[in-house]
This record gives structure tokens, sequence and C-alpha cells, in this order.
């Protein structure tokens, strides 16, 4: 893959895409051996540096990288220097100065990702920019839906929740429509973003239009602080509109399946039943996000070498 | 002193001339002007022979960051990059620190401006003490000070009733009131344009209607009170649509647009290059194409250039953290002339938004070639094409979008007072 950076799902086409997926079957079976360690990046170094808070996606890159072999190194911003007053441009150059190979970024602001690759030599993975983009999210979303379902293309898919917030969602219905996928979202007023029917999904109020037929139905958390905000009264009535419960999912296909990039808000947009139930595959997706991510550090730091991939 | 522009096209909105004409300052005074003036000992004379001679240019809407953020600029370095922009006397906002709200802070500007500046300087009041929003400054001394107009310019004053008040109490010292219509509910926290972009980008996003409601409710009041309201910075069709109306119903509002406005749109976003980031923000080009019409068809009066300097530091960062405004006193002319050469607007209505529009607003009594009148001028060449480095600026930021662009028009020679304080021959 003739690629240094994973900034978003926005800079891939439908063939790289693929090529990730595929790459990530291989490295599924890694994870299920006695001996879960191969030398593929040995000698690497991979920065994890996360400005926000985060468990999957922190420890998902954490076990990828030391499951290949790499040095990983974990940074939060409360342990750096930025709380000290260093610019994001300084401590990029310090860090930097130490070689690293793979920067892995998470960040609450836009964009971070993109600056960090225009100052910083390294590989720079984005996981997750404020509410652009979370690519990595996306490609194991994708690759757990073709694991259960085969194929990817056709397939209809409602999210649901706060879109205007979410880079989960976006990231998704970028790869989706990129993969000849149908998206609906169905979220409040006050939390889909303007023009999104643009970029080509379908936009309901309510999630039972959204859900109708559905092949996956993908539940966003909903940010309790966001109720201060007014962009919904109280938890009680959003749960009474947009909580995924056995009723409502009477109105989605037989064996529809169920995912949420977590955490979860157990009873709040999901209730305990569908997520602990039998079309749920939120634990799948936490699994394959290790392979996933064991295929795009290998991809991005074996680039020199594609021939090999192919 | 005596000086002698020969052969120049002078091109001057107010009096509707546009003729080749000598003109001879004397004294710091336009002496006269003619067809052909004889060149008598002892006269410095300048040909201008082929260019455009024109009133020297006004701008209303600047900041010089001195007192207190001398780091982003200095009203010495802020006057030098007017200069070598054309203009001639310049109007600068009060959020400085101090704010700009008593007399002793426009004392300071003054002597500063007289002391190190180079061409005029015109101090913008504050509205309200500190620029709160709460209660008045002492708007009648800070008249007698030197300030031209009120202004609580990037901190709007969101109490309807204060801003009533501001209206009222500035009629009776015949100072204009200039707007920054911003209604901060509906702004927080949004760092560019709401629409498409701002999803594609997941930046929290402005919506037009935070100026327009402002915009409305500025007139309402302006039409309660009879003050004179001028919003600065317009950015949206919306906005416009406001205006003309208010203005075919006799209430006496003026406007600005910028040159980046009239120029770019949020589509300059998509890198998350900070240079882009400005309030208000760029808009979509529907309204871009709107202000072009604003200004054909005489809704806009004034071109500003909302010169915002700001140090590298706060802008090389993390799109959310940046600071908002780019500087503009050495591209506004250059882009106001793209329009012309565009034919968007001839290039009287185009000299007339930055030359004499801005002095009557001001009663600066400028903007005018005219015997008597204050040597305010500038020459320009029209055709010729320069390449815009952001490193030959004179204004100690540089943070500009329009670096490496090439544009046609430059200045030649800015008089002040019939002082040249600025010669492109001499340009390192």
């Amino acid at each position: 893959m003739k690629r240094k950076h994973l900034l978003g799902i926005q800079g891939l086409d439908k063939k790289e895409i693929l090529f990730i997926l595929d790459t990530a079957e291989s490295f599924r079976e890694i994870s299920k051996r006695e001996i879960k360690k191969v030398p593929t990046l040995r000698g690497k170094t991979l920065i994890n540096f996360f400005y926000e808070p985060s468990t999957r996606t922190r420890t998902s890159f954490e076990i990828a990288g030391k499951r290949l072999s790499a040095d990983v190194i974990n940074l939060s911003a409360s342990g750096s220097s930025l709380v000290k007053g260093e610019t994001l441009k300084d401590m990029a150059k310090n860090l930097e100065a130490m070689n690293p190979d793979i920067l892995v970024i998470r960040h609450p602001c836009p964009g971070t990702p993109l600056f960090l690759a225009n100052i910083m030599d390294c590989s720079i993975i984005n996981a997750g920019d404020g509410a652009c983009e979370h690519p990595t999210q996306a490609l194991l979303d994708l690759f757990t839906i073709r694991e259960k379902r085969g194929r990817l293309e056709g397939l209809k898919v409602a999210i649901i929740g706060d879109i205007s917030h979410s880079r989960v969602a976006r990231s998704n219905f970028h790869a989706m429509l990129k993969l000849g996928m149908k998206v609906s979202i169905a979220a409040p007023s006050t939390m889909i973003p303007p023009y999104l029917e643009r970029f080509g999904v379908k936009v309901f109020n309510f999630m039972e239009e959204a859900i109708k037929d559905a092949d996956v139905i993908m539940m966003l958390r909903i940010q309790l602080e966001r109720q201060t905000n007014n962009l919904f009264p109280s938890i009680r009535e959003y749960s009474r509109f947009f909580c995924l419960n056995p009723e409502r999912l009477k109105m989605a296909k037989e064996d529809v399946l169920i995912m949420h990039p977590g955490p979860l808000n157990r009873g709040v947009e999901i209730d305990p039943e569908v997520a602990d139930g039998p079309y749920s595959i939120i634990l799948n997706q936490v699994s394959n996000g290790v392979a996933v991510r064991m295929a795009i550090l290998y991809l991005l730091s074996g680039r020199s070498d594609d021939d090999a991939i192919d | 002193m005596m000086l002698l522009i020969k052969k120049g096209r002078v091109l001057d909105p107010a009096s509707k001339t546009d003729d080749t004409m000598d003109i001879l300052i004397k004294d710091g005074k336009i002496n006269s002007i003619e067809k052909n003036l004889l060149a008598k000992e002892k006269i410095e004379v300048i040909n201008a022979k082929g260019k455009l001679v024109v009133p020297g240019l006004i701008d209303v809407h600047t900041h010089l960051r001195e007192p207190g953020y001398e780091y982003k600029e200095t009203i010495k370095t802020g006057s030098e990059a007017a200069a070598a922009g054309g203009f001639t006397s310049i109007v600068c906002m009060p959020n400085t620190m101090p704010v700009n709200d008593n007399k002793s802070v426009t004392d300071f500007i003054v002597a500063q401006a007289r002391n190190k500046g180079i061409v005029n300087v015109y101090p913008v009041g504050a509205a309200t003490k500190g620029q709160k929003g709460e209660e008045l400054a002492e708007i009648g001394e800070l008249k007698e000070a030197g300030v031209v107009a009120v202004s609580d310019d990037g901190r709007p004053v969101m109490n309807s009733e204060v801003m009533r008040r501001i209206l009222e109490y500035t009629k009776m010292f015949n100072l204009p009131v200039i707007s920054h219509c911003e209604d901060l509910f509906l702004s927080a926290e949004g760092v560019m344009n709401e629409g498409y972009f701002s999803t594609l980008l997941g930046l929290k996003g402005i919506p037009e209607a935070a100026e327009e409601v402002m915009v409305a409710r500025d007139i309402a009041l302006a039409g309660l009170t009879k003050g004179k309201l001028h919003i600065a910075h317009i950015s949206t069709k919306g906005s416009l649509r406001y205006i003309k109306e208010a203005k075919e119903r006799g209430i006496d509002v003026t406007c600005e647009v910028t040159p980046h406005h009239l120029t770019l749109t949020e589509e300059y976003l998509k890198e998350y290059n900070t240079n882009y980031k400005m309030n208000p923000p760029l808009r979509t080009e529907e309204n871009r194409e709107a202000l072009l019409q604003g200004l054909r068809d005489g809704t806009i009066d004034i071109i500003a250039s909302d010169h915002a300097p700001h140090e590298i530091t706060s802008k090389e960062v993390e799109f959310d953290h940046a600071s908002f405004g780019i500087i503009g006193l050495e591209t506004t002319l250059p882009l106001t002339l793209r329009l012309v050469h565009e034919k968007v607007i001839s290039l009287k209505e185009a000299i007339a938004r930055l030359t004499i529009n801005p002095s009557r607003l001001l009663n600066l009594n400028k903007g005018s070639i005219g015997i008597g009148k204050d040597a305010d001028i500038t020459i320009i060449d029209l055709e010729k094409e320069e390449r815009i480095d952001i490193k030959k600026f004179r204004s100690k930021s540089k943070n500009s979008p329009f670096d490496g662009w090439r544009l046609k028009g430059v200045v030649e020679k800015t008089i002040v007072g019939g002082r040249i304080v600025f010669d492109r021959a001499e340009k390192g």
C-alpha cells in the first residue's frame, strides 16, 4: 500500500478499504494462537498518544502493536508536557526527535492528525479526531459485518444517535457509501448536522423508519452532557424515542446485526437484553479491532516492500 | 515643501473626476489641480504617467493591537503596513489591553500615532466600559480625545437595552456606532461556517443566523433611536437583505465588507489551514455572490480590511484553538482591484468604497482630491502584477491566506499630508 498515513476514510478508495480488510483476515489468526506474537514489526516504535480518555481503542492499538513485536509507548494528555503549556507542535517535534515509526493520535480537535502529518516524518494514524473521523473503527465495523454476512455491497445499515458529534458515524457512512452499502440515519433534529443528505445518506427523525428492513443497526453512544446544551430534554425522553429495545428490534430483519462502538449506556440507547442478545456483535467488533489495527500497522510500516503484500 | 504629481490619471469619485491632471501640493494641502502645471525650481516632481492617482485610501476597520499586544502589531508597524497597502488613514478598534474605553487610552493611541505612526490613525472608542456590554463608556470624553466612532467590536453588545442606549447617547456627539453583529449564543464555540463543510470536517459551525439576528435587531434599534448604525464585515445574503430593506425605509445604516469575504469561501478550510479561520467565517459561494451583488447595487458602502494580526504561535495550533482573523492592510487594494479586473465593479465604485464613503461615515473630511484638502494621495499601477509574499509584509504578523497569490494592481506611492510615506521604488 503506497500510503504513509491513515488520516481518515475520506482519503481512501474502495480498493484500499477492501485491501485493508483482506489483510486483516490473515492477522486474526495470530490472536488465537498460544503464543500471540509475530516478529513483523520488531524494532519499530509505536507511540500511542491519547489526548482523550479511551479504553477500547488505546488498548486495541497497544495489543496490536505488541502482538506484532513493536515497542509500544503510551502517552496521555494529562501525563504529557501539554499540561505544562507546551504546544502540540513542539511536543510533536520532540517526539519525532526520538524517531518513532508510527504515531497513533486521539485528539478532541478535528484536523489534528493532518496537522501532525504535515510536520512529522513518521506515519500518523487517526484514532479519532473530534467529530471528524475514526477510520480504524469504521474499518473494524466493516470487517465485522463482512465476517458475519459474507459481503458488504447492497447491505442496508441504520446508524442511530448523535450524528452531529459522532466521528464513528462519519467514518462509517463515508466507508459504507464507498462500498455500495445503503445508509440510513435517525437522530433527534438537534443532532443531525446540516446537509447530511448531500453525502448520500437517508435521514430520519424516528428510528423506526431507519431500522425497517435494516441488515445492520449501529447504535451510537449518547453523551449525557449534551442535555445541558439542550440537544435533548432528558435521558428519559431520549430513551423513549431512541433506545433499541426488543420491541423495536422486531421491526428489523430477522437476522439483523446489532453494533455499538462503545462504551454503552445500558438502558439509555440500548436495552441490556438487546446488547447481550443473540443479534449483538458488539464484542466481535472489539476482537476484530485488534486484527484490523494489526493489518493497518503492518501496511503502513511495510509500505516500502508492498510487493510482498500483493 | 512642495510636491508636483505630473500626468497621472486622477480618479476622484467624490468630485466625479477621471482625467489626466497634474496636482500641486503645498504645505501638506492640495494647492492646485490642473491640466498642465509647470514645475518650478526646487519642487519635487513625481512622474505619474500611466499611473492611477486616487485620494488616499481609508480603512475603517483595523486592529493595531497597541497597547497590550505589541507582539502582534504596533501602531508603528501597523501604520507602515497601511502605507505599503496604499492607506493614508486607518481606524483602529478598541480591543486593546487595556481596552480603549477611556480618555487616557485614547490619548496614548493618539500620541503613539503622532510620534511613531506614518499615516493618520483614528481610534474607535469602546461603547461600554471594558467592552463588557453593561455600562456606557464615557463616550463624550472619548470623542473629545479623538475617537471617530464607538464599538464593542468583537464582543457584541448582547443586551438589546444597552445597545439602544448606545445608539441614543452617541447621537448627541454625532458618532456612528459600529456593530460587529454576532449572537454569541448562536455562535458559541463555532469555528467556521455552519454548512456542508462543517459537517464534512467535523468542526462546530457558526450559522448565518448568528449574524443576521443581530443585524435585524440593530436595524430595529437604529429605527427606534434614529442613531447612526454602521454594520461591520457583513458576510451573508440575509444580512444584506435586511440592510437593503432598512436603507429603503430611510434608516441611517451603512455597512462594510472585507476583501476576503468577497474572494474566498468555506471550501478553503478543507485542509484545516488556520489562516482561513476568521470571524465572521468564510461562507458559501451563494453568500459570496450576494456580497458581490451588494457591492454592485450600492447596498455595501465600504470595503474594509478587518486587519487582524496574530503571531504565528496563535495560528500554528489545532484548528479549534487557533485565533480568528487575518491581516489585510497590504492585500486589500489588490484584492479589490481584482474585482475591478474581473469586471465585478467599476474602478470608480471600488475607489469610492475605499475613500469618500469611509470619510463620510466617520466625518473625516478626507477621501477626496480637492483644492485646500489634506494632501493624502495614493498612486497605483493598475496593470502591474505582483506575487504576494508575506515575508515582505510590513505588518509584524504574517497571518494571510493570500501568500503566493498573483494579483494585478500595486501601490507605487503613498502620500500623507504631502509627505511620501511609502515609495515602491525604495522597497527593499
